[in-house]
């Protein structure tokens, strides 16, 4: 697949390039951190503001914004636009735009709802406890008179995810009815169809089985689909990082995980539970191991190796734009910002192959971790 | 202070890094050896490097 991947890449090696320069030098202008003190602003001020800039750009958010600045006067100013906060508070549900919060993180404005007063105290929404007027903390910065309460909002990711479905909807229910007016797909369709035909015929057939592939195909090409384009959504100057939640690669494995166990057939719960062909005192202590291996371990590698793999390349990107104002002092503008674009422009390059490396392995190992639950064995 | 869990990190990614040295090089080996069967060695090598890559990452993760 690399070397295909790279087939395509020198066929169009110029517009790749061309892409590719601009997601990095957008990226980084999306994404600058911004140095409050000017130049005056030391070099411990700089690297923990950088800092605290990417842990919040690894983070969720309840607000889309693209990125932000102090004006002359002093002033705070926010690009981008509210979305609706929905938490599930001690007085029923309550809803209001983020906007109220007016970019508040710390929890000095209070929203009043319904009869609840809300804060924002990093990224989580806060209640507070009857009769208190103001957040207070600990000296762990933990809040000692508000609770935590259930968030259903619509943040940056949950945006990014209903944003790419109804993308997807679009696009592969137009494909569907191409193929019912016509044997050949015509625009967008010709793109897509190739992908579909590489998932099913490499990776659900060969590793599901010809008996059986049929059936898990659109799981598969829903997966790939939506992994590779929130990954590939996640280099663009939007800034999403829907792949590096982990909420969002724990459901994805769950789904795998509930789809091979139910659909595991006599013969996988057998080599599970009592392992044909093994001593009788050795088959309690295997089936322990085996229910392990097929409830917790299988969808925990999948899980833990998409987010670590996407957080890992956004923090990279990043940490090499925030070269700039790190290393300014000591190469002069010029030479930290020439060296953080190219830099940057390289691991985007990077980054843009391990997009799909990542959504192909986890297609395959789902379809990998299928095929073993569907497989039929020869009885001896 | 010392920070033991950037030691044990350090050690992870030596390993993996071993683990990721020889699956390559075998696979190179397998492709030098049967060009013809690149394909089917690369998706081998490609499994067993995620596998790799998954357990490296749960330790990274639980280390955190």
């Amino acid at each position: 697949m690399i070397f295909l991947t790279m087939k395509v890449a020198k066929q169009t090696f110029k517009f790749f390039v061309l892409i590719s320069m601009l997601f990095a030098s957008t990226f980084a202008m999306a994404d600058t951190p911004i140095n409050k003190d000017g130049d005056d602003g030391g070099q411990v001020d700089t690297k923990k503001e950088v800092e605290d800039y990417i842990l919040h750009h690894i983070q969720d958010s309840h607000d889309f914004s693209l990125f932000s600045y102090t004006s002359d006067a002093g002033e705070r100013k926010h690009f981008g636009f509210p979305l609706p906060v929905i938490v599930w508070s001690s007085n029923g549900l309550v809803s209001f735009m983020s906007s109220e919060f007016h970019h508040n993180d710390d929890g000095s404005v209070i929203v009043e709802k319904n009869g609840v007063k809300l804060v924002k105290s990093h990224s989580k929404i806060l209640e507070l406890d009857a009769g208190a007027s103001a957040v207070s903390y600990d000296a762990e910065h933990h809040a000692t008179n508000a609770h935590r309460v259930w968030d259903f909002s619509i943040t940056k990711s949950v945006f990014g995810v209903l944003v790419i479905g109804l993308l997807m909807l679009f696009w592969f229910s137009g494909l569907a009815r191409q193929y019912k007016k016509k044997q050949i797909p015509t625009g967008f369709g010709r793109v897509l169809e190739p992908l579909v035909l590489y998932v099913r015929d490499e990776i659900a057939r060969p590793n599901i089985g010809e008996k059986h592939y049929r059936r898990f195909t659109g799981y598969l090409l829903t997966v790939f689909f939506f992994i590779w384009i929130l990954n590939l959504l996640g280099l663009t100057p939007f800034g999403f990082n829907v792949t590096g939640q982990l909420a969002v690669t724990a459901c994805l494995a769950i789904f795998t995980l509930v789809i091979y166990t139910v659909s595991g057939n006599k013969d996988y719960w057998m080599h599970i539970l009592w392992m044909p062909g093994v001593p009788y005192l050795i088959r309690p202590v295997l089936a322990i191991i085996e229910l392990a291996g097929a409830l917790v371990i299988k969808p925990f590698s999948l899980l833990v190796r998409l987010f670590a793999n996407i957080s890992a390349g956004h923090i990279v990107v990043m940490s090499l734009i925030a070269i700039m104002f790190t290393l300014k002092e000591s190469l002069g503008v010029v030479g930290a910002t020439g060296l953080s674009l190219v830099l940057s422009f390289f691991i985007t390059l990077i980054e843009v192959l391990v997009a799909f490396l990542q959504a192909y392995i986890f297609t395959m190992l789902s379809a990998l971790f299928i095929g073993m639950a569907v497989a039929e064995h020869e009885h001896h | 202070m010392v920070t033991y869990n950037l030691i044990g990190a350090g050690l992870i990614v030596i390993g993996a890094g071993i683990g990721l040295g020889q699956i390559g090089g075998k696979a190179m080996e397998g492709i030098a050896r049967q060009p013809e069967a690149y394909g089917k060695i690369q998706t081998a090598m490609i499994i067993i490097a995620a596998l790799l890559e998954g357990l490296a990452f749960g330790a990274l993760f639980l280390g955190k």
